[in-house]
């Protein structure tokens, strides 16, 4: 380990409040965005346990809406949507680039805490009278009927929506202005391809989030009429709102881990990636059309005929980016050289999941079969196999990958087998039976249910407490592995990008000389200096750059 | 009634045999790739498998050709799916002429049927076999939405306005049907039973159970001259607003030279909303009664327009369209 680095070369708290450090700031985010995955992951503990019976186990009807809608509201706006871009983003994107700090370091340290000022308007509704409005704040239920703590949640929503646009505007601008001499557009990691495609949406979708929930709080709090139609507002032009933003929501969660899927792949396959023009111009391809497809969450709501059409049409052009990431993930295991290390289970265990995720879209963008799944449990089973099995496998399998990097330190590799897999299989346990439940009619957001439901219930509260423990493993060792670990040396696996090349921890300035770059991304072939033997290669075989 | 198969509810509508061959067909496809991507992953990774800790594999870029055919061939499937899933959702889009109409309204936490008799009942719904069916849905507060898993169909029920929906039912039975979208405390508990049963058995259910005091009819009569429409509505087309005679289900004319089919969702429109769609030949003089009329009593208005349909029709009625002004 070097002798300073940038988790030393300060002490004390104030150095870590007012640091501008972009690996610090990470490190900050590391914190809080764990915090709220267990408080979320809280939630959906009493979740399952309250459905263990068809009357329900544990809570009141009311607390139970409230604890899936702040579940949502935990989960989605202050876990998965900062997860991989504000904790690996922040911390890699300047050193993947060869640069010392995001363009902004200022208003990075900004965006975290705007985060935790909207945190603690969300914390504060969660903790006087909760939230019961589903996260999906549908009108008028939200902006006049819920007698729950609306105004301070929308608020600290609307807030932290800042956040989220100052760290994409930071992100885009490094890109454009920081890259080391040498690095070139198509010499770029994909994780940064994807944590740009994630930062046009950032900019592009999140004010209208944030604008639309703040409408809810002035329709709830003045009586304005936006969306109450005893006002003359329309309950469905929150929907069209909502769900403009709420959509790509889904690709900014999903993207990012797409992107360490990418990273991951190609080093323990040591090769370069399949298609690499292919699967970075998907993510742009997925950013971009993923506008483009909202109105598929409303094909129950009496939208025209020919609205519906168009969406379910868009909706399976924006597919097909994502197949083409999988195909060419798959394709760069043909002929590799393949490690068990535990990132790569968890990349596969992504491959595995996201399939499943994205092909039951397929089923949902479908007009006739929508009829009959839509708010069933076939679509909670099919979000959390992207969300979960996707944003959330690929953001573990990003901190065991990184972790070396981040902390210097080695995890038991054993252990964090036991763990990947674990998480896979009772992940499955837990979301698989809900397509079935789902197609068999069972709505979700039933705090009750008929009693027929309950086997398949069973099952999945079964398959969640598996996962809590796949989920409770890692953050122990972790957390044990900074103190006891083995040293990781600067490239453990070893991998290509500039990341590798410097100390881990890196130093505060993350390169002693600027790098520069000569060579293409994942290109084991002409990579001497990673000390591996390039025996017995034919020579490279070039069919797409 | 449990389904005896344990992967898909009972099949007791038009639209449940569709639906459940969409999910079959694409099922098939996307376990054939689930599938298929899976092994190559699971063969790859132990065919492939380092031998040596210093090993590196292969140099391959890509490849134009698969990455071309791996863009085509699941576009070209994807629209197959499309294009199905249109059709069954057309379908159910496109209201059938010569529907049993029933009105449902939904409201925190209940679902209030009215039979086209005025016949009530609360979260039970009772539809003959056969007979093609329209729900008119409306909302006394959130969005609902009435779901009948049987019959593989849901529509939001949305404040504010009317939504329709139908199926025709192939199977008695009772069937669950559910609140499906989130509305609140005690959304798990607003669902009930349909009943299908066979039209005899139906109409005799229908006169068994009729109540006169609850005709909804008579209600919308005596509400028609407690908010003061008659002095205006007068039936021989002489007062300062159209007769409402006959003009259910006609093509009304407007002042803007338009016309409009007198329906449900017109009608709701015309009372809450007078300005938006004045009839040629009238002053915009109506006040809105928006605020002061429940979705139950709009459709006792309602259904006493609909019960003057057999009223003669003055001259100068309701700016009705002449039968030769149209195609």
């Amino acid at each position: 380990m070097p002798r300073e680095h940038y988790l030393n070369a300060t002490y004390g708290i104030r150095s870590w409040l007012l640091t501008t450090d972009h690996k610090r700031i990470a490190m900050l985010y590391l914190v809080s965005v764990t915090f709220f995955f267990f408080i979320g992951g809280a939630f959906a503990t009493m979740i399952r346990i309250h459905l263990l019976t068809p009357q329900g186990l544990l809570v009141t009807p009311e607390t139970y809406n409230k604890l899936f809608t702040m579940h949502g509201v935990a989960m989605i706006f202050f876990f998965l949507i900062p997860s991989i871009p504000a904790v690996l983003g922040n911390f890699l994107l300047p050193i993947m680039i060869g640069a010392k700090d995001l363009a902004f370091p200022k208003i990075n340290l900004l965006s975290w805490y705007i985060y935790l000022i909207g945190g603690s308007f969300v914390l504060y509704s969660f903790s006087t009278g909760g939230l019961d409005t589903g996260w999906t704040f549908y009108t008028p239920l939200s902006s006049v009927y819920s007698n729950s703590a609306v105004t301070p949640a929308v608020l600290g929503i609307f807030i932290n929506g800042f956040s989220t646009i100052l760290t994409g505007l930071n992100f885009i601008v490094t890109v454009h202005t920081m890259r080391a001499p040498g690095m070139t557009w198509f010499r770029l990691p994909l994780f940064v391809w994807a944590q740009y495609a994630t930062s046009i949406i950032f900019i592009l979708g999140t004010p209208v989030i944030a604008i639309t929930l703040l409408l809810v709080g002035l329709e709830r709090m003045f009586h304005l009429g936006f969306f109450n139609p005893a006002l003359g507002g329309d309950p469905i032009l929150f929907q069209h709102l909502f769900w403009f933003y709420s959509h790509p929501a889904v690709y900014i969660m999903i993207l990012p881990a797409m992107g360490v899927v990418s990273e991951i792949i190609p080093t323990f396959a040591r090769k370069p990636i399949f298609g690499y023009s292919f699967i970075a111009g998907s993510s742009i391809a997925i950013a971009v059309i993923g506008f483009f497809v909202w109105a598929h969450h409303m094909f129950v709501t009496g939208e025209s005929t020919y609205a519906a059409l168009t969406f379910s049409l868009l909706s399976y052009l924006v597919a097909i980016p994502s197949a083409v990431k999988v195909f060419n993930w798959t394709s760069t295991l043909y002929k590799g050289s393949i490690s068990y290390d535990t990132p790569m289970l968890y990349a596969l265990g992504f491959i595995g999941l996201f399939l499943i995720g994205g092909l039951t879209g397929l089923f949902l963008a479908c007009l006739g079969l929508d009829i009959h799944l839509h708010d069933t449990y076939f679509v909670v089973a099919h979000f959390h196999y992207i969300m979960v099995g996707g944003a959330v496998m690929g953001y573990v399998g990003g901190l065991h990958f990184w972790w070396p990097k981040i902390t210097g330190k080695l995890y038991p590799e054993f252990l964090a087998r036991v763990a990947a897999i674990t998480l896979f299989l009772g992940f499955n346990l837990t979301f698989f039976p809900q397509f079935i439940l789902g197609y068999l009619g069972m709505p979700r957001r039933y705090s009750s249910y008929p009693p027929e439901f309950q086997v398949l219930n069973v099952m999945s509260t079964a398959g969640a407490s598996i996962l809590a423990l796949g989920y409770l493993l890692p953050m122990i060792y972790l957390v044990w592995s900074m103190r006891y670990g083995a040293v990781a040396g600067p490239n453990p696996w070893p991998a290509t990008g500039l990341e590798w090349q410097t100390a881990s921890p890196p130093l505060t300035e993350n390169f002693d000389v600027t790098p520069e770059v000569t060579w293409e991304p994942y290109d084991y072939e002409n990579r001497p200096d990673l000390g591996l033997a390039i025996h017995g290669a034919p020579s490279p075989v070039h069919g797409d750059d | 009634m449990q389904s005896d198969s344990p992967l898909y509810p009972d099949q007791a509508s038009n639209f449940a045999p569709n639906v459940d061959a969409l999910m079959i067909y694409i099922t098939a496809i996307c376990a054939f790739f689930a599938v298929a991507i899976t092994a190559a992953v699971i063969y790859f990774f132990f065919k492939y498998r380092r031998k040596d800790p210093s090993d590196v594999g292969v140099p391959i870029h890509g490849d134009m050709r698969l990455e071309t055919a791996w863009i085509a061939v699941p576009l070209l499937l994807a629209l197959t799916m499309f294009g199905w899933g249109a059709v069954v959702y057309v379908d159910y889009r496109r209201l059938p002429m010569d529907t049993l109409d029933i009105y449902v309204i939904g409201k925190q936490w209940m679902w209030k049927v009215q039979q086209p008799t005025g016949l009530r009942e609360i979260n039970e719904l009772h539809v003959p076999v056969g007979r093609n069916v329209k729900l008119i849905l409306a909302s006394e507060d959130v969005i609902h939405d009435f779901s009948v898993p049987a019959f593989r169909v849901k529509m939001d029920v949305v404040p504010g306005h009317y939504n329709t929906m139908w199926f025709r039912p192939t199977k008695p039975g009772r069937y669950h049907f559910f609140c499906q979208q989130y509305c609140g405390t005690n959304h798990a508990l607003m669902g009930g039973w349909v009943t299908v049963m066979e039209p005899m058995d139906y109409a005799a259910w229908l006169s068994g159970s009729s109540d006169a005091t609850a005709n909804p009819a008579v209600a919308g009569e005596k509400l028609f001259a407690d908010k003061a429409c008659t002095p205006c509505h007068l039936p021989d087309g002489s007062g300062r607003a159209p007769s409402l005679n006959g003009v259910y289900g006609a093509q009304v004319l407007l002042a803007d030279g338009s016309t409009v089919t007198a329906d449900d969702a017109y009608i709701r429109e015309s009372i809450l909303s007078p300005q938006a769609k004045i009839v040629a030949g009238y002053q915009p003089l109506m006040p809105s009664f928006q605020g002061q009329l429940t979705e139950e009593q709009l459709i006792d208005l309602t259904t006493y327009i609909k019960s003057l349909q057999s009223q003669p029709v003055p001259a100068k009625g309701a700016g009705i369209a002449p039968a030769t002004g149209k195609k």
